[in-house]
């Protein structure tokens, strides 16, 4: 009992610990912002690697999940005689909820699992401290830049997802059930609105963005630096993050549609 | 006091550090002279590693002193600290090279960090220390293309990029065959006395780290259990040396693990 209370004390504080790490790990890497002017190219390479890579897997699944959204929202629909509202449907599901959310979690799976390993790889390999002996702050030359290429790629991948996906809905609504093109279009036109819907959008997309990108480069910077390690770490990023996106988009969804 | 403190470049004066329960270092003290190549040696596990780390500032002595040319490295603010690691080389076991970048790059990257010079100039600087670790022609190579001993000189030549005033060797010898060990041996010795460096090899690989070096500090179990020339060290009566330096199985530093008696052991249950 004594002995089950002092490991849950343990793991308690070793938590907080690390969160206070993990904060204190994002605040240096804030500061050290500047450093992306003189380290421009970097940050290019590292949108082409988080962000142009993972494209093809973006486009696809948006793609399918607009099928599946127009295929599920044309049965529902139709029982109400409300099929020529499929747009908004589809719409309104993917830029409210599934753009964002979605793509959050594809992309933690992809870039996020993969800047995790390459950074505890490199600290298991000494990458990290023989540049600490080179006077390169590791911070500055290898997590700020990974750390904006990943804020900056969410939006714009969230937005490439929930276009497909839109025409996923539109392909298999209007060009396989026979919905009427005109009102699929004019209807999500009314009522999709920018500031409410779009702009919370983005928005939501650039907080999954900074908290996926976050947990990704600190898992991999906090981590043991084994093989065993730097598996657990990839891990613990990948399960971090899907449970910080779904937490914070209720918050976020309750913040911007709870009224 | 540090003894010498004119010639001396590295003065560690009374340093103890643990790590949790275990204490690594108890009450050392050393000095490196300028311009030598001093040999630290000792058996794996007694804190050889994490010595170097101590002297270049990535770890906190819990008490002592550890003076760099002249500064108290554990008091000095982030920006001191890569100020003076400008001036120390640092050669990893592994090479720790960025594997990320081909073998040009790698030596370049101090010299575009720390440095405004031309691309021509770098360039130059580049090609010239790659010549003096014979791998000129290896330039193009990523690290995953290079062997073990390949990818040491290219650290070395990364470390003598910015034409540091010291370098520090973790491990230098450990794996390599007999003609990557012979040539590194001969480069550190060549090197540290045509560049007029100070050298400081950490190893446990005695005839070739005895054979280029001015002087040999013994470490275990926390402490220094001897320390001269290798002439010197040859002829001391120390056990702790004497098992070091000959290999012996069984000694001071005891061929068992702590545990309890054998006979107790096997038949207790």
């Amino acid at each position: 009992m004594l002995k089950g209370l002092h490991r849950l004390g343990q793991l308690t504080l070793a938590a907080f610990a690390k969160l206070g790490r993990a904060h204190l790990f994002l605040l240096q890497a804030l500061a050290a912002s500047w450093e992306l002017v003189p380290r421009f190219p970097l940050l290019i390479r590292q949108m082409y690697v988080v962000g142009v890579l993972s494209i093809l897997l973006i486009a696809l699944s948006g793609l399918f999940v607009g099928m599946v959204l127009g295929l599920q929202g044309y049965n529902v629909l139709s029982d109400f005689g409300a099929e020529e509202s499929l747009g908004v449907m589809v719409a309104a599901s993917l830029v409210r909820e599934l753009g964002p959310v979605v793509t959050a979690l594809l992309f933690s799976g992809r870039a996020g699992s993969a800047l995790t390993a390459e950074i505890g790889l490199m600290k298991a390999t000494e990458q990290l401290s023989g540049m600490e002996m080179m006077a390169v702050d590791p911070v500055r030359y290898v997590i700020v830049p990974r750390l904006y290429a990943g804020i900056l790629s969410m939006p714009l991948l969230a937005g490439l997802f929930t276009y497909i996906g839109i025409y996923g809905g539109y392909f298999v609504g209007v060009g396989l059930l026979g919905v009427d093109e005109g009102s699929f279009w004019s209807q999500m036109q009314a009522t999709i609105d920018f500031r409410e819907d779009i702009l919370n959008s983005v928005i939501k997309s650039l907080v999954f963005g900074i908290i996926v990108t976050w947990i990704a480069v600190f898992e991999g910077y906090d981590a043991v630096p084994t093989a065993e390690g730097v598996s657990r770490a990839t891990t613990r990023s990948v399960v971090y993050s899907a449970f910080a996106v779904l937490g914070s988009d209720f918050i976020l969804t309750a913040l911007m549609f709870g009224d | 006091m540090c003894q010498d403190p004119q010639n001396s470049i590295i003065c560690i004066q009374g340093l103890t550090f643990s790590r949790g329960q275990r204490r690594i270092f108890d009450q050392v003290s050393l000095t490196i002279r300028r311009g030598s190549v001093t040999a630290i040696m000792g058996p794996s596990g007694t804190g050889k590693t994490t010595l170097l780390k101590l002297i270049a500032g990535q770890l906190k002595p819990d008490a002592g002193s550890i003076k760099v040319l002249d500064q108290e490295v554990s008091t000095l603010s982030h920006r001191a600290l890569y100020e003076l690691r400008k001036s120390i080389g640092m050669l990893f076991q592994t090479g720790a090279l960025l594997t990320d970048l081909c073998v040009f790059d790698n030596v370049a990257f101090p010299l575009r960090e720390h440095t405004r010079l031309p691309e021509s100039m770098i360039r130059t600087l580049v090609l010239m220390k790659l010549e003096a670790v014979g791998l000129r022609g290896a330039q193009h190579l990523m690290p995953a293309e290079l062997s073990g001993g390949m990818a040491r000189r290219v650290a070395l030549a990364r470390a003598i990029a910015l034409d540091p005033l010291m370098i520090l060797y973790d491990e230098p010898f450990t794996g390599q065959d007999p003609i990557s060990m012979g040539v590194l041996v001969r480069l550190i010795r060549t090197l540290n006395d045509t560049l007029g460096l100070t050298s400081v090899i950490v190893s446990h690989d005695v005839q070739e780290t005895a054979s280029i070096s001015d002087y040999i500090y013994v470490l275990s179990q926390g402490k220094v259990v001897g320390q001269g020339t290798p002439e010197e060290l040859e002829n001391t009566p120390s056990p702790w040396v004497e098992q070091f330096l000959h290999g012996l199985p069984d000694g001071p530093s005891p061929f068992h693990y702590p545990a309890p008696s054998y006979a107790e052991d096997l038949l207790g249950c």
